[in-house]
């Protein structure tokens, strides 16, 4: 698996995201992060943690299968989650002028490396 | 859930409200009860009362044997169920909460909250009542009166 920490300098690089964390989806508890001032890394690992393991769990009853990246996006900015294995989430925080697309893009590619 | 002091209500309520715990208790350090959420029968809630101060001092000294400062929490994983121990100051004292969890939530979760709890708390306490000490001799009727307090009977 690699480095946490060097999966989260990728996503950090993008512009307008203002941090990335490696959390526990079952546990919600915070495994890597790097992030700026005011972002509350507990926070956002706990109610995304959460957030990603209800809406696995809701897919999974509907026959369907698990969701890649989940974007849920807010007046102020967004939380990026891509779902790994190992029941590990890789969470990101973003303001509204983020480059969402190529987030998106680091996350996917990061996500497959922490598997 | 019921509360001897009507300030500790919103706060508590508002944490069993967004973590979903099952079974809250908050009492002091030295185990008397202040609040509980979910308990059915008073002699559960002098059981874990007494068991969760008693946690809550060992761990203290075996903090202080190790020449750290105190625990903050304590989490006891299960399979079907989860608990969670934390000491933390107030106004009013040193108090202990003893939460116990599902897999309907998460550690996170409830630590978040439960964190949010203590700050609410410490904003809701009566500046101007100052607590009175418990007596040795007032100790079982005060007991029976909370206990009475916290069962509605």
């Amino acid at each position: 698996m690699t480095d946490p920490q060097a999966v989260l300098d990728r996503v950090t690089r993008v512009a307008g995201v203002r941090g990335a964390l490696v959390a526990s989806a079952g546990d919600g508890l915070v495994v890597a992060d790097q992030l700026m001032d005011g972002v509350d890394g507990r926070a956002a690992a706990a109610l995304a943690g959460s957030l990603v393991g209800r809406l696995v769990r809701t897919v999974a009853g509907a026959g369907r299968r698990p969701p890649a990246f989940v974007q849920l996006r807010a007046e102020r900015g967004s939380i990026l989650a891509a779902p790994c294995p190992n029941d590990l989430v890789l969470i990101a925080v973003v303001g509204p002028d983020a480059n969402v697309g190529l987030a998106r893009l680091e996350m996917l590619d990061a996500a497959s490396r922490l598997s | 859930m019921r509360a001897l002091e009507p300030w500790v209500e919103l706060p508590l309520q508002t944490f069993l409200d967004e973590s979903s715990a099952r079974l809250t208790l908050l009492m002091t350090s030295s185990g008397q009860v202040v609040a509980q959420h979910g308990f059915s029968r008073s002699l559960d809630v002098m059981t874990a009362a007494a068991l969760g101060a008693g946690i809550g001092a060992s761990t203290e000294e075996l903090a202080r044997l190790m020449g750290s400062p105190r625990f903050e929490a304590l989490v006891h994983h299960g399979a079907r169920q989860s608990c969670l121990l934390a000491g933390f100051s107030t106004p009013r004292g040193r108090w202990i909460g003893l939460v116990v969890f599902g897999p309907e939530t998460s550690v996170g979760i409830v630590q978040l909250f439960f964190d949010r709890m203590v700050q609410e708390l410490a904003s809701a306490v009566p500046r101007d009542e100052t607590a009175t000490p418990t007596l040795a001799e007032n100790f079982e009727h005060e007991l029976d009166a909370s206990l009475k307090a916290l069962f509605g009977r």
